[in-house]
């Protein structure tokens, strides 16, 4: 079990070297190795989607991979989206409509809409819904995060809030 | 300076102020127990009983010993030294369980930890665990209540008396001559299946053990630090200033962090032991089978009314299904014994007679879960309204009206003995009617023919209860008092410390709130302290809707008695009368003079500089303050659901939640809104999707996510909140508790909702979750010659 394996890979634009356990989980990897801890892991099946990075600019569940599989790659968690000095538009966003409580499924939203705001119309709530459908929240009832995501959508199309 | 206006204080409180915990929790800088990394940390792994009821006959575990990464493994014969884990209760019947913190000679749950491994990381842990082996003998046992009551039944603890630990009867009047002889009645058999909290943080507890000063240091994911400090200590034999509990960041609770774990207290233990820190991190199976786990009733219930719709009596048979054992300090009766405490709901009913039940069985206790009770209660008793109202042929908004206690009529005692203060029960009532076209719907269902249902639910809850009333019945523990402490530090700054602890209400920006608008300064600029039993006051944590009306009071109270003393000294300063000193927006000033400080000068003068103010004049700028309501306050709410069902899949779908509710003056709407919509939330998870299920030998088949449903954005309806304020309660600051209501009343609302869709086919709502494949089941019963309801 001690056979490693050699990773390289950039996090949050900066580039990164590693030797890992070929069954180390990539949450795990993140949290544990390079102390990246906002990426949460709520469930280790790949359901609530606290543990949601983007790998390569896509959302990937990083309990559902190994940090093998980081390998090459361009991974971006919470960390590299804003900081608390200068935070990302969505996570002001976030703020703004109080879109979260504990603060626990957070960080696994904000990297899904990021990747939502950038690949999907989002015509209506119904489709926010839908979209956001993969993330588990279970202190908000989801109301104000599809507000905070509603506004999001029509800055990005020049749409006034109503 | 004579324009006055530029001295009137800015208010904080009952604005939506923007959260201060929100940029460490929104840039992945917030620190929750997981996240905590100490030196020469090592990693908790549990073996846990794969058998319901079973004797242990042996645990092997020699193929583990040689493996290098672990450090250690421990079996009850580990633990001789700590008492088992029990739950005192002053209940008449009531019979308290021992818990040992690792299963002993039985097994009683699926789920109960067996075998500790402690090793070099998680991982190797677990590697461990799949070598041990574990010999069970099954024992002979009744998976369900209902067989665990039956006579002659197999006793889950062969020390108690029965499997029932618990019975208690209230009654006014004499409910059953008065159903007899009543003009019109109707009954049902109502269900709410088991179900968990469910917070998407799972628990986690971390120990670093100081040997040099033979202290202890235990962070956990928990909402009650003070309570687990005093068991943990007491179980350890340390004392209070030995141990210290610390709630960092909290992934939510929803009560499945409210209760005492015995992983709490092996991770404690075993850090001490092997003068390490231990952490454990539950996975999600854990959090499934071994967290406390939620309602598990069966209800057998009669309304007796008059031909104008009157209630008349009220009578009710309660099971609960309360698990292996009786959870500290909670104990088993605080669920179903509330189910029969709050009943007979908001309405004027003059005999009830409820008998409570609480039956052991093979499963995973029963503790606090958000709304604890009521959403059993007030589901059954909502059905049996509805169903009243559909014989007399009259409203369910008219049936209500006629039954809720009205304005005048306050204080009012139900027939379990709960007193309702004056609260908006039929003006929110009045409101939520007034939010939904009725008129409209009825049209849209002739027109389209949709199965389209609409349902109400109207209830009453006790929140902010004092010293006394106990939270769980006969549970010998004040939780009726919070203290606060506020101090005003060498620089001005100003910190105040609870002994409350917050996992996701917003405590350190509605506290700030509280204590910027007492003392005049802004709420970024007070420190909430939290969830640390060596940083703040004595205090029991946050649970039962208690924290804005106890540690809002408390808040209150002492900002009051500090802000005397900073007038003291800046009247000393300003050379006037204290009284006409006044603050705001951080400054200290006389009105219509030049008299004007800041509370950084302020605190200069009094920690610094010795030469201005005389030795008598110097107040200590900290203040502290324990308030107690005594009683406690009356949250009230009418809930109203629209539901859709579609005839071919029988898929529901919830088209809206209208929720009218009064809980006094609001410390920040916006948080407001989120704890009512966090609520419905999870009354749509028990109204329509979740459920723990257990095979016929008590075997969890619920054990991921994927098995366990909660609610996702796309089952989410739109939700309206309507804030009624009518007379503000008797405390500081007016408030109500209204943390948990969400939850108590969608679930009725929704069943009610479900039954008026389906209504045109004879079927009615008695077991929730109602999900397509039941309503399927019941839809095919009624379609066949022996088919029942």
């Amino acid at each position: 079990m001690s056979d490693r394996t050699h990773i390289t890979l950039t996090v949050n634009g900066e580039p990164f070297e590693a030797y890992v356990e070929p069954r180390l989980l990539a949450a795990d990897f993140l949290r544990d190795e390079m102390g990246l801890t906002g990426t949460h892991v709520g469930c280790e099946h790949g359901v609530c989607g606290a543990c949601t990075i983007t790998l390569d600019g896509v959302s990937a569940r990083s309990c559902l991979m190994l940090a093998v599989q980081l390998d090459g790659g361009d991974v971006r968690t919470v960390e590299g989206l804003g900081t608390t000095r200068e935070m990302h538009r969505i996570q002001q966003a976030f703020r703004e409509h109080h879109a979260l409580q504990c603060g626990f499924c957070t960080p696994g939203f904000l990297m899904t809409v990021g990747e939502i705001l950038d690949t999907l119309p989002l015509r209506d709530d119904g489709e926010i819904r839908d979209a956001l459908s993969g993330n588990i929240c279970r202190c908000t009832g989801y109301d104000h995060i599809v507000k905070a995501v509603r506004a999001l959508v029509n800055e990005r199309d020049g749409v006034s809030d109503p | 300076m004579t324009d006055t206006t530029a001295y009137i204080r800015p208010k904080y409180v009952g604005e939506p102020v923007r959260r201060l915990e929100d940029p460490r929790l929104l840039t992945g800088r917030g620190r929750f127990t997981a996240d905590i990394r100490l030196p020469r940390m090592v990693h908790l792994a549990f073996i846990r009983s794969d058998q319901a009821y079973a004797r242990i006959n042996d645990i092997d575990t020699e193929g583990v010993r040689a493996m290098p990464e672990v450090i250690g493994i421990f079996t009850a014969a580990d633990f001789t030294h700590i008492p088992e884990i029990e739950a005192p209760s002053k209940m008449m019947s009531y019979q308290a369980t021992a818990c040992p913190v690792l299963a002993k000679d039985a097994v009683r749950y699926v789920g109960e930890p067996v075998v500790a491994i402690v090793a070099s990381s998680r991982y190797a842990a677990e590697d461990a665990a799949a070598l041990i082996e574990i010999d069970y003998d099954p024992l002979d046992v009744a998976v369900s209540a209902r067989d665990a009551l039956a006579e002659g039944a197999p006793k889950l603890h062969e020390a108690l008396a029965s499997n029932v630990i618990l019975e208690r009867t209230f009654a006014t009047g004499d409910a059953p001559a008065e159903i007899a002889n009543a003009p019109h009645k109707v009954s049902g058999r109502f269900n709410l299946t088991r179900k968990t909290s469910m917070s998407t943080e799972p628990r986690a507890y971390l120990a670093d053990y100081d040997v040099g000063k033979d202290e202890l240091t235990l962070y956990g994911a928990t909402n009650i630090p003070g309570i687990v400090r005093d068991e943990v200590g007491r179980l350890l034999n340390l004392n209070g200033n030995q141990i210290r509990v610390i709630a960092p960041d909290v992934g939510g609770s929803f009560g499945g962090k409210g209760s005492l774990y015995p992983e709490e207290v092996i991770v404690a233990d075993l850090a001490r032991r092997l003068e390490r820190p231990v952490k454990y991190v539950a996975d999600r199976l854990e959090e499934l089978t071994a967290s406390s786990q939620a309602f598990g009733e069966e209800i057998d219930a009669t309304l007796a009314f008059d031909a104008e719709g009157h209630f008349l009596a009220l009578d009710a048979e309660i099971i609960g299904d309360i698990g292996a054992y009786s959870i500290y300090p909670w104990t088993a009766a605080l669920e179903p014994v509330q189910v029969a405490s709050f009943l007979p709901g908001p309405y004027k009913t003059p005999s009830y007679r409820g008998r409570v039940r609480g039956v052991c069985t093979p499963k995973p206790p029963t503790g606090p879960y958000r709304g604890v009770g009521r959403p059993m209660a007030v589901f059954a008793m909502e059905r049996l309204v509805d169903l009243a109202a559909a014989e007399l042929g009259m409203s369910p908004v008219e049936i209500r009206r006629r039954n809720l206690v009205g304005a005048r009529d306050f204080p009012h005692r139900i027939g379990s003995g709960i007193i309702w203060e004056r609260s908006g029960f039929q003006e929110c009532l009045t409101a939520a009617e007034d939010a939904i076209d009725l008129t409209a719907l009825e049209a849209e269902r002739q027109r389209s023919g949709k199965w389209i249902g609409v349902g109400f639910a109207s209830y009453a809850e006790l929140t902010g209860i004092g010293s006394r009333i106990a939270v769980a019945p006969g549970m010998p523990m004040n939780t009726g008092t919070e203290t606060a402490s506020v101090r005003i530090d060498a620089t001005g700054a100003i910190t105040a410390s609870f002994g409350l602890s917050s996992h996701g209400q917003s405590l350190e920006t509605t506290l700030a709130q509280i204590v910027g608008e007492e003392l005049g300064v802004r709420p970024e600029d007070v420190r909430i302290v939290h969830g640390d039993t060596a940083a703040g006051p004595h205090g029991t944590g946050t649970y039962a809707s208690r924290s804005a009306v106890l540690g809002g009071g408390a808040a209150i109270k002492t900002a009051r008695t500090l802000l005397t003393r900073v007038k003291q000294v800046a009247a000393t300063l300003f050379d006037v009368d204290p009284e006409r000193v006044e603050t705001g927006d951080g400054r200290i000033f006389v009105r219509d003079t030049n008299h004007s400080i800041d509370f950084r000068e302020l605190a200069r003068v009094v920690y610094a500089d010795m030469a201005t103010l005389p030795m008598e004049k110097r107040e200590t700028l900290e203040a502290r303050e324990t308030f107690d309501p005594i009683v406690g306050t009356t949250t009230s709410s009418t809930h109203v659901a629209v539901v859709e069902i579609d005839p071919e899949t029988l898929a529901i779908k919830l088209r809206r939640i209208v929720v009218a509710e009064d809980c006094g003056k609001l410390i920040n709407p916006l948080v407001v809104d989120g704890q009512v919509h966090g609520g419905v939330a999870q009354g749509v998870g028990a109204a329509l999707l979740e459920e723990l299920k257990f095979d016929e030998n008590g075997q969890p088949v619920t054990a991921t996510l994927a098995d366990y449903l909660v609610p996702t954005p796309a089952e989410m309806p739109d939700m309206d909140v309507l804030h009624i304020e009518t007379e503000l309660p008797d405390n500081p600051g007016g408030f109500r508790g209204m943390g948990e209501g969400g939850t108590i009343g969608a679930t009725a609302a929704i069943a009610n909702a479900v039954a008026d869709a389906v209504s045109h086919l004879g079927i009615g709502i008695n077991s929730l979750p109602i999900t397509p494949n039941k309503l399927h089941a019941l839809v095919v019963a009624t379609r066949e010659p022996n088919g029942q309801e």
